[in-house]
């Protein structure tokens, strides 16, 4: 029988080592699996590379706390503003950064995913993050390669599984997750119900679960309120 | 900079600004507004257009920014503010959103901008001068990939220096991208001849406008 529910963070991020690459599914607090984000910052495994679209907001939770702890020696994302214990790190030499537009990054995960080397896109041509690229002039315009990016684990979150790990998400929810799902070579779900199997329709599954391997059912609740019409500043 | 007391021209309001790009979409276009000054764009779109907006966290769709009463914490924007959908809205993956971007099928983006020269290049990511951490975000996607790419932004920085240029300094978001710029004194295309001024706020000269852009700018007859 097939069982990919795992009942505790300790068997869900069991064998993860020492300068693993993972990533991290969210945008924002919204698809962020913060329960293997903290159990992966208490394993005590160190120089870890992230990849992720943030570093990280609240130094408390999350990308922010697990940067926090020195455990992260590499970040590869789009936007690391807004975390101060990334600006902290990285104004000190502590973490490496490579920024990549939001776009190629996400098609570099889709790219690993799928079994794409390389591709060819006309994102960044001209800038300094195509420095030292190759560069191919395709049907009269210029592109840049990039390469496909996986990672030794993903730590993604879902709204409703099942015990063979198919996958449903909820709102913006899904972001990066269903792309990293399939991208590294073990994937974690942290998900908020896990569902006999056939309970979800097959129309619904968004994450097929071949590419999940663990399911950590974690209970708990919504993410935090972002800011509203109230608190906006623009 | 001509003395305040000479100027006889009052720069746009933000909302007016704002009105201004909102009135010159289209029916049916998807546009992605960019973080801070377009995102005011979405409260001044025409009631009679169906305009759908395009967020890159996964949305097509995407509504007024939440009440705090009502706000559905799985839904955020690119600027993470909670957001409410439209009737019609979907939602997708990140690889499927930057497909629309970069696929062509985003027909308008509007970004913000530290510089815009007369060639349409952009820049708006970094700085050389900002020591704060270089943060791309979708920008450089969004210049590249959709059909238009406007910019909303002040004429001139705060230390009066020009905006739009002949070269921009800071380093680029993409070469050749923006078509129109909404200045807050200005509305301006860029096209092979460089910036032509299409409209300009009441009481401003050709000739004050020269004065504060760090290019030519032509005036159609």
């Amino acid at each position: 029988m097939i069982d990919k529910q795992v009942s505790d963070l300790e068997s869900a991020l069991a064998g993860i080592k020492d300068g693993a690459s993972v990533m991290v599914g969210g945008f924002g607090a919204v698809g962020q699996p913060n329960a293997l984000i903290e159990g992966l910052g208490d394993l005590g495994v160190r120089n870890l590379t992230v990849i992720a679209n943030n570093a990280g907001f609240e130094a408390e939770i999350g990308l922010g706390k697990l940067i926090g702890k020195g455990v992260v020696g590499k970040i590869i994302c789009s936007f690391p503003r807004g975390s101060s214990s990334f600006d902290r790190r990285y104004q000190n030499g502590e973490i490496e950064l490579e920024v990549v537009p939001q776009g190629t990054l996400a098609e570099r995960i889709r790219a690993a995913g799928a079994g794409i080397a390389a591709f060819y896109t006309p994102t960044a041509v001209g800038t300094k993050l195509a420095e030292g690229k190759e560069t191919r002039l395709i049907a009269g315009k210029t592109h840049v390669l990039e390469y496909a990016l996986s990672a030794d684990v993903a730590l993604i979150q879902a709204w409703h599984s099942d015990r063979w790990g198919n996958l449903t998400y909820r709102g913006s929810g899904r972001n990066f997750n269903p792309i990293m799902a399939m991208a590294a070579r073990l994937t974690i779900a942290q998900v908020g119900t896990i569902l006999p199997l056939g309970a979800i329709d097959p129309d619904d599954v968004i994450t097929p679960g071949i590419f999940v391997d663990r399911v950590l059912c974690v209970p708990d609740g919504d993410p935090p309120l972002a800011g509203t019409a109230e608190t906006a500043n623009g | 900079m001509a003395d305040q007391a000479l100027k006889r021209y009052k720069p746009f309001t933000k909302a007016e600004m704002a009105a201004l790009v909102a009135s010159d979409i289209p029916e049916g276009w998807h546009v992605n507004l960019g973080i801070g000054l377009p995102t005011l764009v979405a409260d001044h779109l025409p009631k009679d257009r169906e305009i759908i907006l395009h967020s890159e966290n996964g949305i097509l769709g995407m509504g007024p920014v939440s009440s705090r009463g009502n706000a559905d914490p799985w839904i955020v924007n690119a600027g993470k503010q909670n957001v409410s959908l439209v009737p019609g809205a979907s939602l997708f993956h990140h690889a499927d959103s930057f497909a629309m971007i970069r696929g062509g099928h985003i027909d308008l983006c509007i970004l913000g901008a530290f510089e815009i020269a007369d060639n349409g290049d952009l820049a708006n990511w970094t700085t050389s001068s900002d020591d704060r951490t270089p943060a791309v975000g979708g920008a450089m996607d969004l210049a590249a990939g959709a059909k238009n790419v406007w910019v909303m932004t002040a004429h001139v920085t705060k230390d009066g220096a020009p905006k739009l240029v002949g070269e921009c300094q800071y380093p680029l978001t993409a070469k050749a991208a923006v078509t129109r710029i909404y200045s807050d004194l200005a509305v301006i295309d860029i096209t092979e001849r460089g910036f032509v001024v299409r409209t300009m706020v009441a009481g401003m000269s050709p000739q004050q406008l020269q004065d504060i852009t760090g290019a030519p700018l032509h005036f159609p007859r």
